[in-house]
């Protein structure tokens, strides 16, 4: 078991608020973390902190190779779903199928609807390759079946050694690892 | 990927939009007669002149889809997820910008020099100075636009941060200095990139 990701000691300040301060976290292969606390708390910003989009104003951030979904869909709206996605590199036919967005695959981004848009966020990340998972809010605007189809997709995610960091004020499907950040 | 990055940003480039600034420059250039009067040798004194003030402020147009769609869209944070300095990313920006802006000013100088009653020589020299010139002006854009990004106002903000900064492509290009003319363009060119990732960086707060 390594470590994919890791934060020792860390604190994140934004715009002036400190967020959280000696937050200790390891995620090792095959493990999940759910992020949890009110809006505010600073989920997002440990998820961009994680990604190495945010410097941590004092510890040490470790990590792997990662891929993250958010809400921005980072997808060329004028092209084809499956084009826009296949800029992002490795072969996507696995990913659109687990997320049922196969039958939208010649579909232009800017006509998905956001639940849609969810989905394809998601098999932008399903298909990078990468270890390491990031998702914020991962349930926002999927419906039911998507949800499950969802839980399927981190489950083999974390069976083939992945592992995954997911921020969300509901709860997730399947077995998570909690960590609560304060208001 | 930066090779992807280019050509992607080509794809997006070559829309419609893309007249845009060829449009403006050739009515900037045909207004210039009704303004100063239909005297031919004036216009072919001043033709020059002309030609590049039209090319600052067509150059101006596009500077609000250079950078800040991506950065809404969340494309600027994957493209660094997946190793890309800002740096670069700026500096794939900034020739896919100058591929799918420069060429064409440079072929609507030809009618923009018919409208101005240029001669040959002042339109060859003209063309000469624009192709040495845009790469820069190209650079210039890309860095404005990153770091008027997310600002509101942005496209006038652009305008009144880019011409000034661009007086002195104007001074030597219209001047036909070329040497001074590489020397300002190799300049923004080399110092675009930097600039433009270091407002990328700072957007991400």
């Amino acid at each position: 078991m390594s470590a994919l990701l890791r934060f020792e000691g860390v604190a994140l300040r934004r715009g002036g608020r400190l967020l959280f301060e000696r937050l200790d976290v390891e995620v090792s292969t095959g493990q999940a973390l759910h992020v949890a606390g009110p809006n505010g708390s600073g989920k997002s910003s440990l998820l961009r902190l994680a990604a190495g989009l945010l410097r941590a104003e004092r510890g040490r951030v470790e990590r792997s190779a990662l891929a993250l979904a958010d809400d921005h869909v980072a997808l060329d709206r004028e092209l084809p779903l499956k084009r826009a996605l296949q800029f992002w590199g490795p072969p996507v036919e696995a990913a659109l199928e687990a997320l049922a967005l196969t039958p939208l695959a010649n579909v232009p981004v800017r006509l998905l609807s956001s639940g849609q848009l969810k989905r394809a966020t998601l098999a932008r990340v399903a298909a990078s390759g990468a270890p390491l998972w990031l998702l914020d809010e991962p349930l926002n605007a999927l419906d039911a079946e998507a949800a499950t189809r969802l839980a399927n997709l981190v489950a083999l995610h974390l069976k083939g050694g992945g592992a995954i960091v997911a921020a969300s004020h509901q709860p997730l499907p399947g077995e998570w690892r909690q960590v609560e950040l304060g208001a | 990927m930066i090779g992807v990055l280019i050509a992607r940003d080509i794809r997006r480039g070559s829309t419609g939009a893309t007249w845009l600034p060829v449009a403006f420059f050739l009515l900037v250039a045909a207004l210039m007669p009704f303004a100063v009067g239909p005297d031919a040798r004036l216009l072919g004194r001043i033709g020059e002149g002309v030609l590049w003030i039209a090319a600052l402020t067509a150059a101006l147009l596009p500077v609000e889809r250079l950078i800040e769609p991506d950065r809404a869209d969340g494309v600027l944070d994957q493209l660094a997820l997946h190793g890309l300095a800002d740096e670069s990313i700026a500096f794939a920006k900034i020739i896919a910008h100058w591929l799918t802006f420069g060429p064409l000013l440079l072929i609507a100088a030809v009618p923009g020099a018919a409208l101005l009653a240029m001669d040959g020589r002042s339109l060859v020299a003209t063309e000469i100075a624009l192709a040495i010139g845009t790469p820069g002006l190209a650079a210039l854009a890309v860095a404005i636009a990153a770091v008027t990004a997310g600002l509101p106002r942005a496209g006038s903000l652009a305008a009144l941060l880019l011409l000034p900064l661009a007086i002195p492509l104007l001074i030597f290009g219209a001047a036909n200095a070329l040497l001074l003319e590489a020397a300002v363009s190799l300049f923004l060119t080399a110092g675009g990139p930097f600039v433009a990732g270091a407002a990328i960086r700072a957007s991400r707060t």
